[in-house]
């Protein structure tokens, strides 16, 4: 199956792309708006900043095209800050305007309290067992309790409840990991560096995306 | 809840991994393909490659060693040594690796510190401190693969690299380095201290119970292993079910 990753001049694809190709994706780089037009699933990836992220998306006119893709029924997994910036708005540096794809805001992790024994340092750069929550069926079971690896210090956090799909426990808080509305998921985590449990989950992305496909 | 990665260290000489004591008198313990491929096999957490010869462009280069393990291996992957500039940190993730661990280079001018993490972020930038005990308590970083000594503090060097925007500390004892003696638990509790940014601990674990005895006293968020599994005293396998039946959570292998 064909999987366009999107490719806005941020961050290592490499590895990504190693994945997808690993669990039998056709993958294609396209960095340009007529690629994700045309595109029958998507995987929008995403290391550093947010508003940095979302300025390597606009300056290739890539935030229409990945909208009406999006709302147009075309299966896209968003990672990491490419989960984030399917949001509406996060805070991280300031604020600025996401996707708006699923809604909801970037936050901050919750902090250590000093009470904490089992404290998680922020960053967040560590595995976590995430725990799928009560919309895994609306998300087709895309997500199951398994070990992911996670580098981050914002979270997504969905409006709706329906459209939160997983979380972890960091500081005593429950934090949302994983959001899906129908065709659009976001990881926080990084599948691509998740050992097996990261390749089985993007071997059922592109299972559900076929189904998908097949369903338009 | 927290979970201590356990990290595969292999330094790289030319076409191998070698290993040493105090990091000098250098063996060959096996290829980095293989052991790499092994180590992830058996449920590492992330490997960590260091270029003892800072060969960043060299024949045999690190870059391609780098490459082929990403094509295999889905765990984080951090690559040192020889690290000195922006277009090495481009050079070194391109071939796929996740971070870059910086010692020499961040000594010698701090202020790569802060532009390395303004163009890649903190969460890509690892500074690697190499320590020799000077007296109780008080411990001297070195440079060039623990051959030279800077003249700085650990203490206040620990500081200044989180100050300056690092993701993670890499500290290694050259004290312990190879002597399978067990880690310095007081040089981890003097960096723990003075920052909050996740901290590795590395050189000298020489036995499961050794690492145990580190991760039960909670000062570090990693540990770094070389010999240990070089030398198959344990296999990452056995090691993390040893820490898992002290009630420490570690990651279960092939989850």
């Amino acid at each position: 199956m064909k999987v366009t990753v999107v490719d806005y001049g941020r961050g290592n694809l490499f590895s990504l792309g190693q994945a997808l190709q690993t669990v039998g994706a056709d993958v294609e780089l396209i960095d340009q708006a007529v690629g994700i037009r045309n595109a029958g699933c998507i995987v929008l990836p995403g290391v550093g900043a947010f508003k940095d992220a979302m300025t390597g998306l606009c300056d290739r006119g890539l935030i229409d095209p990945l909208i009406d893709a999006a709302q147009r029924g075309t299966p896209l997994l968003g990672i990491c800050v490419g989960c984030q910036m399917l949001l509406d708005v996060s805070y991280e540096f300031g604020e600025h305007e996401g996707l708006a794809l699923i809604s909801g805001a970037v936050e901050m992790l919750p902090l250590p309290r000093p009470e904490d024994t089992d404290l998680i340092r922020i960053p967040n750069v560590g595995w976590h067992e995430i725990e799928p929550a009560l919309n895994n069926a609306s998300a087709n079971g895309l997500f199951i309790r398994s070990w992911m690896y996670f580098v981050h210090s914002y979270a997504p956090r969905p409006r709706n409840i329906e459209d939160l799909s997983a979380t972890i426990a960091v500081n005593g808080q429950k934090v949302p990991v994983a959001v899906s509305r129908e065709n659009i998921f976001g990881v926080q985590f990084h599948p691509e560096k998740s050992g097996t449990a990261g390749l089985e989950l993007f071997r059922r992305f592109l299972s559900i995306a076929d189904r998908m496909k097949k369903a338009v | 809840m927290f979970t201590p990665r356990i990290i595969a260290r292999l330094d790289v000489k030319g076409p191998n991994v070698i290993k040493g004591i105090h990091l000098e008198g250098l063996r060959v313990v096996g290829e980095p393909g293989d052991l790499a491929r092994r180590y992830y096999e058996e449920g590492v957490d992330e490997i960590l490659y260091m270029d003892t010869v800072a060969s960043l462009y060299g024949r045999n280069n690190l870059l391609t060693i780098v490459e082929q393990a990403a094509r295999e291996i889905f765990v984080p992957l951090t690559v040192g040594g020889g690290i000195r500039s922006i277009e090495d940190i481009i050079a070194v993730l391109r071939s796929g690796a996740d971070k870059v661990a910086i010692n020499t280079a961040a000594v010698a001018n701090p202020e790569f510190i802060d532009s390395a993490a303004q163009v890649f972020g903190s969460q890509c930038i690892v500074i690697s401190i190499e320590a020799k005990q000077r007296e109780k308590d008080r411990w001297a970083v070195l440079t060039e693969n623990g051959r030279e000594s800077s003249g700085r503090d650990i203490v206040e060097w620990a500081a200044e690299v989180q100050r300056r925007g690092a993701g993670e500390i890499l500290i290694t004892s050259v004290d312990r380095e190879g002597t399978k003696r067990g880690f310095d638990d007081d040089l981890f509790r003097a960096v723990r201290s003075c920052v909050d940014i996740p901290v590795i601990g590395a050189g000298g674990a020489g036995s499961a119970d050794h690492v145990i005895q580190t991760l039960c006293l909670n000062e570090v968020d990693a540990v770094a292993c070389a010999g240990i599994f070089h030398y198959e005293i344990c296999s990452v396998r056995d090691l993390k079910n040893a820490i898992a039946a002290t009630g420490i959570r570690v990651r279960p292998e092939a989850s």
